[in-house]
This record gives C-alpha cells, structure tokens and sequence, in this order.
C-alpha cells in the first residue's frame, strides 16, 4: 500500500478515537497498539508495523499527542535492541525479544564500552568461549546506563584472538538474572551515579542467544550505534508532559518513566543549559557588563547557528541528498556550544559558581552544568573521534597509520 | 527554508563556472598590479553573459528581479574567487542606497544604468570619526552642499556616482542621510589608498563645496542608516563564507600531497582535526549568512539579529581560516608566490569593514533586548 500523509491521518485517527482510553491497562493498551502496528508503524508488517516511511512518523505521533494517547515504551535503549534485532536477528530472536521491548516488560542495556576500550570500541577483551551450547563470557565493561535494572544486554565480546581485531567479535544478548553477572554503580564526578560497571565471571549465553555469525560482532554493533547517533534527540520523547489529560494509565506511564529517565536527568545540564544564560545575566546584572555581553553574545551566535545549521541538514536529506557526517558536525558543535556556556554561566555567577545543592543559584542546577558539561565532548564518541570522522569522511583526509592491524593477540594493549 | 532550490542551484554553478573560466588567480595577480585593479571585460560579462547586474533590483529599474539570497548566492562565488571587481561596491552597496532610501525617480535614473554596468557608483561611509563604529559620523551636509573627506571608500577612482553618508545639518544627533554627488563634477577629488587587500580597492575622494542631492525624502525615515548597513553587512557576510570555503579546501589539497615524516601531513590529527574544526566553524557561518540572506528576502523584521549573527560568525570563521591556512601550508603560506595570502588580506580587510565581531556581538544583544520589549 502507498502510505500518504492524508491516509496516515485518517488511519491513526479513526485507530485511536476507537480503541483510546485513558482507563485502560498500560500493558494492555500497549499490546493493542503492538497488534494494531500503530506502535512502530515505520517497521516492517510481519514484527508489529506498517512498512510506513520514516518521513510519515511524525504524523503518527501527532495524532496520539492531539488525543494525549501513550505510545509503546521507547525510552532508553530499548529502541537500539529493537532495531538491532530487526536488521541481524533471526525470527526466533525477533519472536522472543520485541513484543516485550516495546510493552516495556523488558528492560534493555548495551554492553559496549570497556576499561580497556573506549574509543577504540573494536579493541575488546571481554572474552566469549563456546562450551558445548553455551558462551562462556569473561570480562568486564563499563559506562553501562541502566544495568542496575536491565533484563537484557547486548553484549560485544571476542571469541577469536587469532584474526585482527575487527574480525574476532561476535555479538550476543546476555540475560542479566544470572549467577555471573554482577552490577556495579560507576559514581561520577557530578555526583550522580548514572552508569554502572558490569562484571562477568563465567555468565552463560545459550547459543540461541547469538545475534548473526561469529565474526560479524563488529559490523552488527556499527548498525546499534548508527540507531544510538540517530536517536540521541529522542531519548525524552516520552517525557513530554502529558497537559491536562487524565487517567490512570498515565500514572503507570509515569512511574515507568521516573525509574527509566532517572539516569538522564543532568543530561540537560551536560548541554549547558543555553536557555538559562539571558534571564541570569538580567537577574544578576552580569548583561552590563561588557566582558560578559561578548561572551554571551558568543554562545547566542554559536547556538543559534548550529540550529540552522541542523536544519540545513534535514532540509537537504528531505531533497533526497543523502545523510552526511552532519550528525559527527552536531556533536561537535554541541560540545562547543556547552563549553562555552560554562563559561558564561561561571562569568555570571562570580564566587556563586561553587555554590552547589540548595545553596547555589537556581537550586544547586548551575554547579550541576559546571559539573556535567566535560562529560558531553566523550559521552558518544569523543571530540577527538568526531574530528578524525569530519577530516576522514567528509574533507577526505587520510587515515593514521595503524599499529593494531595483525592478529589481535599480538596487538599491545592496557 | 532551509534548502536553496534547483534555480538557485544553477545560478551558483553558471558564476562559479563564468569566474573559473574568467577569473584565474593568475590574472589576478596581474590586476594586483594594475591602476584599475579590475578586469573590465570579465566585468561585463557578469552583465552581458550572466545577466547578473541586477540580481536583486526590480525588472522596472533593468535588474533581474530576484531576492537577496540569489545575490548572496552571487557573492558567495564571488568571495570564493576572490573576484576583484566593483560588483560590491556599485551593483550591491550603491544599489541598496538607492533600493532603500531612494525616490522612485531616483530609483529610475540611477539603477537601470547600475544594474546595466554604465555607471559605477559607490557609497561613501568612512571618515577620521568613524573607523571602528562606522555610525560615528560627524560630518554633514548643509543647504544641499557638502565639503569634507570620504576615506576607505571602495572602487573611489573608478566611480563616477558618489553616495556620501553624512549627517543632515550640523547638529551631531541630526539624522544620517545619504546624499548623491553626480558624475563630473569639479570639485570632487579622487585618489587611492595603499590597501593590504590589492584585490579590494579603496580610496578617499575630497569634496569642496559640492551640490548633493539627498536621497529620498527630507521626511523619509531615519533608519535608513542601519537598514543599509545590515543589508551591506549580510552581502559582505556571505561574500566573506566563500572565500573561508575556499581557504579550508586549498589547505585540504595541500596537507593531502605534502608528505613529512613519511607520510603525507593530511593524516596527522594535529593537522585533520584543525581542519574539521575549521570546516564546523565555516558550516556554522553559513548558517548564520545564509539565514540572514533569507531573513532579508522574507522581509523578516529579525533581519537586524541575523545580520549581526552573519557579520560577526563570518569574521570570525574567515579570518580563523586565514590563519590556519598558512600554518598549514607552513613556511610556503608565508611566501608571497603562495596564494593563501590573498585570501588573507581578503579576510582581514572584510573583517574590519562595516563592523569587527565585537561591534556586531555588542549590537546583536542589544538587538534582542529591543525585540524582547517591543
């Protein structure tokens, strides 16, 4: 069927004003939505779908905010799982895992990062060994948001040390309610503690659970961050406020939301809090002072022309020119944009700047921007990874000779 | 909004393909030395094959019609060829006096004779009060006659229609009005100013005594000023992220066949990352001149912060290529035989006119002080 923007309208329109109610079950309204494919309607038929351009899902969800109706569980990682499963999964896997996803049943993390590979994702040493039907997986990895309460992760560990690096991954779900697993709270220097260390001392993954071939590791997580990169912006879609509707499904969806959104919630302040600098600069009187107009000043023109720059971006992929590195563009200019703000938030507070909890200005938030803002140039690919991406890909510069090229056993590390 | 449309496309592929055949560095760099510092022919072109004289003029006054973006557009290859030309200073900034402030008759007699390349005209701004505000204008005009000295004026020797800026009547607070000197006149005196930027020409032009005409009416309003120097300001923008474009891609080339240490200098991050960093710099200028462009055709009354986000984020990203260019390029950018120091000079002497970033930044707040109150 040829989905147009009309047909999208009327469709989710007339699904909604005859299944929506407020009073309904979360779980239940959710797997009514599953059914329906009106939950993730740009996937495919067979898992839940309607095979709808991505370019029509906003029309989707405009209809459920018109009506305030509560979507499938999309928050956090969730949705990378999901999309991870759909592109290398079998329909085994696919039968097991997304229903659940998307009801909210089952929580997700990513098993990624390590202490001994951080920008360098493809130097894992979390080590998988195949014993009779099961992995065997030894390691550790860390920066795992979620993991306290996670069911599930998606887990890149090396099964052969013996090829070079890249070709000796392999990927896997490992179910987080074992003996092996134990989860650590990782504290930063912000004071929250928003992302754990997780440790495994023989965790088994039965072979069933092993997303495409051995080997494959490496490409299939390159489709989980391609996912992550393209969603950073709508980890808070649920979050939105609901107005003024009413109803008992909303409480449910709030409580899911305050256990899945409480790690996120100084995100904003890693970004600077651009918002805050004017109405501060006139509460203080910081907006007479020259020194400061210009750095102000700075920020607005560097904001202000990342949005349009940003909108540039979407406006060309609309014309039908294909995505460029404009999301490694962003990041950058986000990580600048927050800096800066820093910056102008320490100029216009003075000695309050160290002033923090209750005592500090706007309740202890612009101690937590001071706190946060280096966390936004590493988190996702740091600054450094960015520019070598922009120089490599988009200016065709070259690559740095590599040392780590031969069989992955050989190759110095931590 | 955001996306320049085929038509658009194609008139930014017709200049950069008519300045690539037209307008090699090589010939520049024989104009460097030459007492005009353009190439007349290659100009006329731009009117004759281009059909670009008028980009933005009305079709009743012999332009083309079109919006400020194409002119922007039309700029932007320009400022990336570093074209030496006074199509800034008369089919732009002398248009755009007439545009804005004019009467329709004075529109007819001036514009069709602009936008056909017959007359070269320029607006004199600059004078001893002005040089790092260019609203600091102290002198005047009485009784339709004006005697003082213009500086920093573009394209002076080869004008021959003088706007000056000049307050009206001797009060300092009265009003700043432009006023037209007519071709031939006597008592009018040009001469050239020694520039770092060869490839812009500037001048002073003395006058005694001279019968000016003031543009539009005594009554017409008095933000004429700003409004010409905003629209002045987001063509220079647009201008200047050309060039920027241009230095980023040579330094680019270069680092890629330059090979130290064994490897070609392109693949050290020390270099790569300044050049990602330089290309997110210039992205986010265009950003602000494009938008400012677009402001202006949509007749946005934010334009005024826009123009301020464009002249201050184009300073800045040029002259930041500027420098990185040389020191990329090393001790070769540091040679007069190089050509990165051309776009230098360019960058440098568009960085000062009409405003350095800190001007720009400091009107930009209060910009959006005044739109927060209306």
């Amino acid at each position: 069927m040829e989905w147009t923007e009309t047909l999208v309208r009327n469709e989710v329109r007339s699904f909604l004003e005859t299944n929506w109610d407020a009073y309904k079950d979360l779980l239940e309204w959710r797997n009514k939505l599953i059914d329906a494919g009106w939950g993730m309607p740009s996937w495919p038929e067979r898992w839940y779908g309607r095979n709808m351009p991505q370019s029509l899902q906003s029309v989707v969800a405009e209809e459920f905010a018109r009506v305030g109706a509560v979507s499938v569980a999309r928050t956090g990682i969730r949705l990378l799982a999901a999309e991870t499963l759909l592109a290398h999964g079998n329909d085994a896997q696919r039968e097991r895992y997304l229903r659940k996803i998307l009801t909210g049943e089952e929580t997700w993390c990513q098993l990624f990062s390590e202490p001994g590979s951080g920008s360098d994702l493809a130097g894992s040493t979390t080590r998988a060994e195949l014993v009779g039907d099961d992995w065997i997986i030894n390691g550790q990895k860390v920066w795992t948001t979620s993991a306290h309460h996670a069911d599930f992760g998606l887990l890149l560990a090396r099964h052969d040390w013996d090829v070079p690096k890249h070709q000796g991954l392999s990927y896997f779900i490992l179910n987080f309610h074992q003996e092996g697993v134990e989860v650590h709270p990782l504290k930063q220097m912000n004071g929250h503690a928003s992302f754990n260390q997780v440790f495994f001392n023989n965790a088994k993954i039965p072979r069933s659970d092993q997303i495409g071939a051995s080997g494959d590791g490496w490409q299939i997580a390159m489709t989980t961050l391609m996912h992550e990169r393209r969603n950073a912006g709508n980890i808070f879609v649920e979050a939105r406020r609901r107005g003024d509707f009413n109803g008992p499904i909303y409480e449910q969806e709030a409580e899911e939301n305050k256990i899945l959104l409480e790690p996120y919630t100084w995100y904003p302040q890693r970004a600077g809090r651009v918002d805050l600098v004017l109405p501060r600069a006139k509460a203080t009187g910081a907006i007479n002072n020259p020194a400061a107009r210009q750095e102000i000043a700075k920020l607005m023109i560097m904001s202000r022309c990342a949005e349009w720059t940003a909108l540039r971006a979407r406006a060309a992929q609309q014309q039908g020119q294909p995505q460029g590195p404009e999301g490694s563009l962003g990041k950058l200019a986000g990580s600048n944009i927050a800096r800066q703000a820093a910056k102008v938030h320490t100029l216009i507070s003075g000695v309050d700047a160290i002033a923090s909890g209750e005592d500090g200005p706007e309740s202890g938030i612009i101690a937590e921007i001071l706190l946060s803002v280096p966390a936004i140039s590493i988190a996702g690919g740091t600054d450094e990874i960015q520019r070598n991406i922009i120089s490599e890909r988009v200016l065709g510069m070259q690559k740095e000779p590599r040392m780590d090229t031969g069989p992955f056993k050989d190759v110095r590390k931590n | 909004m955001f996306a320049f449309t085929d038509e658009q496309l194609q008139l930014r592929e017709s200049v950069r393909r008519y300045l690539t055949d037209h307008a090699s560095v090589r010939r520049m760099r024989e104009l460097m030395d030459d007492p005009i510092g353009f190439d007349r022919q290659s100009y006329q072109g731009l009117f004759d094959e281009l059909g670009i004289g008028g980009v933005h003029i009305p079709e009743e006054y012999g332009g083309a019609g079109l919006s400020y973006v194409e002119l922007c557009i039309v700029l932007e290859e320009m400022g990336r060829a570093l074209y030496p030309s006074p199509y800034l200073s008369s089919n732009v900034f002398a248009a755009n006096a007439l545009l804005l402030i004019g009467t329709a008759e004075q529109k007819a007699e001036w514009l069709p004779s602009i936008s056909s390349g017959e007359h070269l005209a320029t607006v004199a701004l600059y004078e001893e009060s002005n040089r790092s505000n260019v609203a600091d204008i102290k002198q005047c005009v009485t009784d339709q006659s004006f005697t003082g000295t213009k500086t920093f004026v573009l394209d002076a020797t080869v004008a021959d229609v003088f706007i000056i800026v000049a307050r009206d009547g001797p009060d300092p607070i009265s009003p700043l009005r432009f006023w037209l000197a007519r071709p031939g006149d006597a008592n009018v005196h040009c001469a050239p100013m020694q520039s770092i930027d060869t490839t812009r020409r500037i001048g002073t032009i003395s006058l005694e005594n001279v019968q000016v005409e003031r543009l539009g009416e005594a009554t017409s309003d008095t933000n004429g000023f700003d409004r010409f120097i905003d629209f002045a300001s987001v063509a220079l923008a647009n201008e200047m992220v050309g060039g920027a474009q241009w230095l980023l891609e040579s330094s680019v080339e270069y680092a890629n066949n330059r090979v130290q240490f064994g490897r070609p200098i392109s693949s050290m991050q020390a270099i790569k990352h300044k050049c990602a960093d330089l290309l997110l710099e210039i992205e986010l200028a265009k950003s602000g001149a494009y938008r400012a462009a677009q402001a202006i055709a949509a007749s946005d009354s934010a334009y005024p912060i826009h123009a301020s986000i464009a002249k201050s984020a184009a300073n800045d990203a040029y002259m930041q290529a500027a420098a990185d260019a040389i020191q990329i390029h090393g001790g070769i950018g540091f040679t007069w035989d190089n050509d990165t120091h051309l776009w230098f000079k360019r960058a440098k002497s568009s960085q000062v006119l009409l405003g350095t970033s800190e001007i720009h930044r400091e009107q930009l707040l209060d910009r959006l002080d005044l739109l927060e109150a209306n």
